[in-house]
């Protein structure tokens, strides 16, 4: 088994939630939020809340989308704010300017709903990342595979999918590791096409782990 | 009274593993490692009894564990003080008040004594709720970060008595609330932080399914039908009676019985008359069993839980709601009005059903009978929700990441 040249770095990540000042009482507020409020305000109704929800493996897919189909019961709009999936952005300024657009469409398209008071507010809040890189590296597929057992579910969403942001690639760091150290991209291209929208975090390890499992018996 | 208090050591981290996996607990002694040997001071108005004491209870012997240096100290004061925080207690949650001078005048004299009293100059100081907000008094410039977790809905406070308390909360470095709709707007950074519940404490420990039949029968409940639950203090801001209607309504086209377990009438006046309107409403129907339980039936509510078909908890108005936690995490399908913090819980149609009104709680009831593996993937999702999001386990890593953060924030520190 080949030996990196150098190891993976598993990092134990944990976030901290603070409350925004901003609310939306209608989807006209929700618009205007949308635009001035934090990029960490943007990561946590997206990417951090797709952690938060990992378990529901269908239905869900983020704060906005959960909001228009609950407080506001406007399912179309809120079919297309989910439809925006989180793999295709490696920024959130890209991902905020859809919200944006899939919202100034159905406005334009149903100006009356712009003040339709919603059942509950939608409040605003950011998320605030902390990591510590942990003693756990792997030098080889096999240590690799013995650290991604101990990973906690956020250090593994931190792994494969919030590290497009810091990538800015469409990939993740398990994948960027597997094709440039080990020089496996066969596994590095699998990995990257696990689906973390139908499959819950543990789902998604335990499909990593038959990948590597079939790398081992290839 | 007493100051330091000794929580007792029940639990171990380790205990959690079967329940949470081992890289979850693995996750909190990392974070932990970069806090190892800093002090923190926990401090409250009561040991024992209430929310806050119970979480503080087991999270303090853990966060000791952690190897962060870990008290719990608890205010002292007479009657007549505890008297003025209760009031002062419901004018925040929005009751009509007008707190006269020498009320604010022993609210500060008995702080001013703790303040005296107690030592402070931890590396973490925080103060749980009004009752000993104005301890900040004790900070020494910038010394040390002082937190104020406040466990109440203050989305509509009495500005008499905020107005009063704002001052001092304003010197905090963060406020922690259990909502955003409860944070207010504050010069400080508010975080959310969801209060918890123990899956290791006599409520929400597995039981066996002998004792949970026994419980249920010697309080001549058929464990064969449909119950229906709601457990809660007797209190119209529960709304007993709007959940005796829900029933009624069912009742039409379903079997079914209706438990209504909860203590709190027998030194609350309120709660007498509330009990006594409810048993008149519910005069004559052999199928509704009201239970005014002893606050030390933990075991009997758990039972009781794990026996129903449906929990219910149509609140009026809620903190956070943890009898809706507690119903999550029994794999139960909950059905809950939207208020306070029960839709961070029941997230509508995926951990549960939320509802605004006595008839929406009834067609609710009613779909759930209707469609069982429904009701058994919500209960199913409501389980897991709970384990992701509020936990002991999780609420110690709320704790250590703040912890964390505010080193970060200022590395001085």
């Amino acid at each position: 088994m080949k030996r990196a040249e150098h190891p993976f770095q598993f990092v134990t990540a944990a976030y901290l939630t603070r409350i925004g000042n901003q609310s939306a009482a209608n989807l006209g507020e929700l618009r205007e939020a949308l635009e001035t409020c934090s990029d960490a305000s943007v990561f946590y109704h997206t990417f951090q809340s797709l952690e938060r929800h990992h378990f529901l493996r269908v239905g869900f897919s983020n704060d906005f989308a959960h909001w228009i189909i609950a407080a506001l019961n406007r399912g179309e709009l809120a079919e297309q704010m989910a439809a925006l999936d989180l793999r295709s952005y490696v920024a959130l300024a890209d991902l905020r300017a859809d919200l944006l657009r899939v919202t100034d469409d159905f406005c334009h398209a149903h100006p009356r709903e712009l003040e339709r008071p919603a059942f509950e507010p939608f409040y605003f809040c950011e998320s605030l990342e902390v990591t510590i890189p942990g003693d756990l590296q792997a030098w080889t597929l096999e240590e690799f595979r013995a650290g991604l057992n101990l990973l906690n579910h956020a250090s593994f969403h931190f792994h494969f999918l919030i590290s497009r942001l810091r990538l800015q690639l469409r990939t993740n760091d398990f994948s960027e590791w597997f094709e440039k150290e080990l020089g496996l991209p066969y596994l590095a291209q699998k990995t990257a096409h696990i689906d973390i929208y139908s499959n819950t975090l543990e789902d998604a390890r335990a499909r990593l782990n038959q990948l590597i499992e079939m790398e081992f018996a290839a | 009274m007493s100051e330091a208090t000794t929580a007792t050591r029940s639990a171990h981290l380790d205990d959690y593993i079967p329940i949470v996996g081992a890289p979850e607990i693995a996750g909190l002694r990392a974070l932990a490692s970069k806090l190892s040997g800093r002090s923190v001071q926990m401090v409250n108005s009561t040991a024992i009894g209430g929310g806050v004491a119970e979480i503080l209870n087991r999270l303090v012997p853990l966060m000791q564990e952690l190897t962060l240096q870990t008290r719990w100290d608890v205010i002292t004061g007479g009657n007549d003080f505890f008297e003025v925080t209760k009031q002062f207690h419901n004018a925040l949650h929005g009751e009509p008040y007008q707190a006269r001078k020498e009320q604010f005048d022993l609210f500060l004299a008995t702080n001013e004594a703790n303040r005296q009293r107690m030592q402070f100059g931890s590396d973490f100081t925080v103060i749980h709720d009004p009752q000993p907000a104005p301890l900040i008094e004790a900070r020494t410039g910038n010394q040390g970060y002082w937190i104020w977790r406040c466990h109440i809905d203050l989305s509509h406070p009495n500005q008499n008595v905020w107005a009063f308390l704002r001052p001092f909360i304003h010197r905090y470095d963060a406020a922690l609330f259990s909502s955003p709709a409860f944070a207010r707007k504050l010069p400080i950074p508010q975080y959310l932080f969801f209060p918890c519940i123990d899956p290791l404490s006599e409520k929400n420990a597995d039981l066996d399914a002998a004792f949970v039949r026994s419980v249920v029968e010697r309080f001549n409940i058929d464990p064969k039908r449909t119950i229906l639950t709601q457990i809660s203090r007797f209190d119209r801001l529960k709304d007993p009676a709007g959940v005796v209607r829900a029933y009624q309504i069912v009742k039409r086209y379903e079997d079914c019985q209706l438990v209504l377990a909860g203590g709190g009438a027998a030194d609350d006046p309120e709660g007498g008359a509330v009990l006594a309107e409810i048993r008149q409403l519910a005069a004559g129907d052999s199928d509704i069993h009201i239970l005014d339980l002893p606050p030390w039936s933990a075991l009997e509510i758990n039972a009781l839980q794990r026996a129903s078909t449906i929990i219910i908890q149509k609140s009026l108005r809620e903190g956070f709601g943890l009898t809706v936690t507690e119903g999550l995490w029994k794999k139960k399908p909950v059905i809950a009005s939207a208020v306070g913090g029960i839709p961070a819980q029941v997230i509508h149609k995926q951990t549960g059903m939320l509802v605004h009104s006595v008839e929406g709680t009834a067609y609710q009831i009613r779909f759930l009978l209707s469609n069982p593996a429904l009701a058994q993937k919500l209960g199913e999702q409501g389980h897991e929700h709970v384990r992701e999001n509020f936990l002991m386990t999780s609420n110690v890593r709320r704790w250590l990441t703040l912890f964390l953060h505010a080193l970060e924030d200022n590395p001085k520190r």
